[in-house]
């Protein structure tokens, strides 16, 4: 390998990829190479093998085929229209790095994506075939994840979630119209059905046979999507009520939210702002609490007519400061959904807090044991030993609670 | 009477639980043994252990808990694992009871070591050497927190099964040749390899870094800073931190550039009616 060349090539396919967040390599099968006849392995849980000064986990290689695309979408470094360096790597190379990576424990597996070029048919082909050599030629077990192109062949996404762990479609962007505008090529329609294609043939495979027997494994570790967060005007409202419908009708296993970042050579069609980081992490929170914690969207999305997200408390918070009336609840007989429902509880306190109430009555600094955080819980919690004095008034509780000050937006 | 164990570094938990169980049937109260490794200096009082009869019990739940309890460097772990295990008699679902301060202290400290076998599933980097066989070789240096060398190289040899590879650490030599695994406990310093293929890692390092995104908290909270001086990527961070604000301020001050010319003809024949998807003129692969 000419290591000079794959050098510069892997700086601009790496440039090319980071706009997509996710880098999730759980949730799998789990796969060995303790015979010796193959390389790699998978376990439940997937490990993040470095993180980046922007806080985020390394766990795949994830790099483009290539960022030449044909397409023109405003809020993306690959559009057709934009000036940055374009590179392809070819099968050999990406099998090659993916491999010499994994062999030094650097990574669990590729992430691979592509600007589409010539066709959706003949760029889905590519990013089967390397897969496929990866597989078979090479015999990887480690974590494979394709973005796979909506408009490609249903043949070639189904070989495509045969080959790989994860296969995930981006819808972009929250709406229908701002698809429509900011990605003139893409359809909205389109994306939708090819995920509905998806989540059928998962079904599928999932029945065994007439005569009882498994056909393969499709996409184990599920499928998932991606929103740009503040590159369009729609409201955290209408981001939450589309993740809703996404979950719901093709069995996703996640939806990521990207805060619409700066790229090298903006469209002029969308000017730059300041990532919102604070508020991807509001949607991340609340998109939580609507999956984990049995919250619906109409009690924690703002129904005024901003319909955002506050910036400065976390969505769970915000929901009991607005119904006070459920609060104080008492830690040693609330049944489970309720206590969910306390800021500082997560969903393992909880479960630490039933099983601990069957030895014996729970006292204040228990809840500390048990992993609470006493700092937000503290107004909203009884115990034996403690009893907060009268709910105080808003403005007070807010501050005693909410730590994070405004995160400027635009600038 | 003073019990004195001191267990071998490696084959640790078993030799811990044959201990444990001996103790436990002879009654000997949690506060009459001082638990350690082999090597570790005695008390001046050390009694031969006991003799015992009796059926010992205990969830499975202990077994995983006390597995993570006895790499545990102080030697606190395995204290409390025998505590547990002569109170586990009284009451079985004892774990289950996180308001029990010994409970969620052990509960705590199998946190740590999981998390330090975890970190080193994470951060072991392999470097290639040279081979007289069809299998590639590998040698890695790891400094881990606890003595969990013996759970965590499973791991590994469950992944690279079709390579031979050494993992060092201070005390403890990791080898796996040829499908098998061996242990030997022993002192070790920090070899000097040199791989080439470090310099890709870190051009993927510095590239997949979104300079508009800097959250060094974050970063550091995941990778702190006593595992960077064995990670090849790390010597980056600080110019990455360093220019990252500049870099996101060019970004947005620059002005949309025009379209390269070939963006129009590809639009054009993309949104042309009834399209035939040959490649667009001008472009090479």
């Amino acid at each position: 390998m000419d290591i000079s060349n794959l050098k510069r090539k892997l700086a601009i396919l790496a440039d090319a990829a980071k706009y997509d967040a996710s880098c999730a390599s759980s949730g799998t099968d789990r796969r060995t190479s303790r015979d010796g006849t193959a390389l790699g392995s998978t376990e439940g849980m997937g490990i993040c093998h470095a993180y980046a000064p922007d806080g985020r986990c390394i766990s795949l290689l994830k790099i483009l085929m290539t960022n030449f695309c044909v397409y023109d979408c405003a809020f993306c470094v690959n559009r057709v229209s934009s000036n940055v360096q374009r590179a392809r790597f070819s099968p050999e190379e990406v099998v090659w790095l993916t491999t010499e990576f994994y062999r030094r424990n650097y990574i669990e597996g590729l992430f691979l994506s592509s600007g589409i070029i010539r066709s959706p048919d003949y760029t889905m082909e590519h990013i089967v075939r390397i897969a496929r050599l990866l597989r078979h030629d090479h015999r990887f077990r480690g974590y494979i994840h394709l973005k796979t192109i909506p408009d490609a062949a249903p043949e070639l996404i189904e070989e495509a979630g045969l080959l790989a762990d994860r296969i995930s479609i981006n819808v972009e962007l929250p709406t229908d119209r701002s698809v429509r505008r900011y990605a003139p090529e893409k359809d909205a329609a389109v994306i939708r059905k090819s995920m509905a294609g998806v989540k059928l043939t998962q079904q599928d495979y999932a029945d065994p046979t007439f005569r009882g027997r498994k056909r393969g494994r499709f996409a184990p570790a599920g499928q998932s999507t991606q929103m740009i967060v503040g590159a369009d005007g729609a409201n955290d409202r209408t981001i939450l009520g589309t993740s809703v419908r996404l979950y719901s009708a093709y069995a996703l296993r996640r939806v990521y939210y990207s805060a619409f970042s700066p790229i090298p050579d903006c469209s002029a069609a969308l000017p730059l702002i300041k990532p919102p980081l604070q508020r991807e992490h509001r949607l991340y929170q609340a998109d939580w609490l609507l999956r984990y914690y049995g919250f619906e969207l109409d009690e924690i999305a703002p129904a005024d007519d901003a319909g955002m997200l506050d910036l400065e408390i976390d969505p769970k918070l915000a929901w009991a400061l607005a119904h006070r009336g459920r609060f104080p609840v008492d830690i040693n007989r609330a049944d489970r959904a309720t206590l969910l429902r306390v800021p500082g509880f997560g969903a393992r306190t909880v479960g630490r807090i039933i099983a601990s109430r069957a030895h014996g009555t729970l006292r204040y600094d228990d809840l500390r044991r048990m992993g609470a955080r006493l700092g937000q819980a503290r107004p909203f919690v009884v115990t034996p030993d403690w009893r907060p004095s009268a709910l105080i008034d808003r403005a007070d509780l807010r501050a005693r609670t909410a730590a994070t000050p405004r995160q400027m937006e635009l600038f | 009477m003073t019990f004195c164990v001191r267990l071998p570094r490696i084959g640790t938990f078993n030799a811990w639980r044959d201990v444990a169980r001996q103790l436990a049937r002879a009654g000997v109260p949690a506060g009459d043994v001082d638990w350690g490794i082999a090597g570790e200096p005695t008390g001046l009082f050390d009694d031969a252990l006991p003799d015992g009869a009796g059926a010992l019990s205990v969830p499975g739940a202990f077994v995983d808990l006390a597995a993570a309890l006895i790499p545990e460097r102080s030697g606190e772990g395995m204290a409390i694992a025998y505590a547990l295990l002569l109170r586990l008699q009284g009451s079985r679902r004892l774990l289950g009871n996180r308001a029990d301060r010994l409970v969620a202290r052990a509960w705590q400290i199998g946190k740590t070591t999981r998390r330090d076998i975890h970190k080193m599933k994470a951060f072991v980097r392999f470097r290639e050497l040279p081979s007289e066989t069809a299998r590639r070789r590998f040698a890695a240096w790891f400094e881990p927190c606890h003595r969990i060398e013996e759970p965590a190289a499973t791991f590994f040899a469950d992944r690279f099964g079709d390579m031979d590879w050494l993992i060092q650490t201070p005390e403890i030599t990791i080898l796996f040749e040829e499908g098998r695994l061996r242990l030997s406990a022993e002192r070790n310093t920090r070899p000097a390899i040199d791989d080439d293929i470090e310099q890709l890692w870190k051009t993927y390092y510095a590239h997949i870094f979104n300079p508009a995104r800097l959250k060094v908290k974050a970063m550091q909270a995941e990778m702190p800073k006593k595992y960077w001086r064995n990670l090849p990527e790390a010597v980056l961070i600080p110019e990455l931190i360093a220019s990252a604000d500049l870099r996101a301020t060019e970004m947005r001050q620059t002005l949309p550039s025009q379209a390269p010319p070939r963006a129009a003809r590809i639009l054009d024949r993309l949104h042309a009616p009834n399209q035939k998807r040959t490649p667009p003129a001008g472009r090479r692969r």
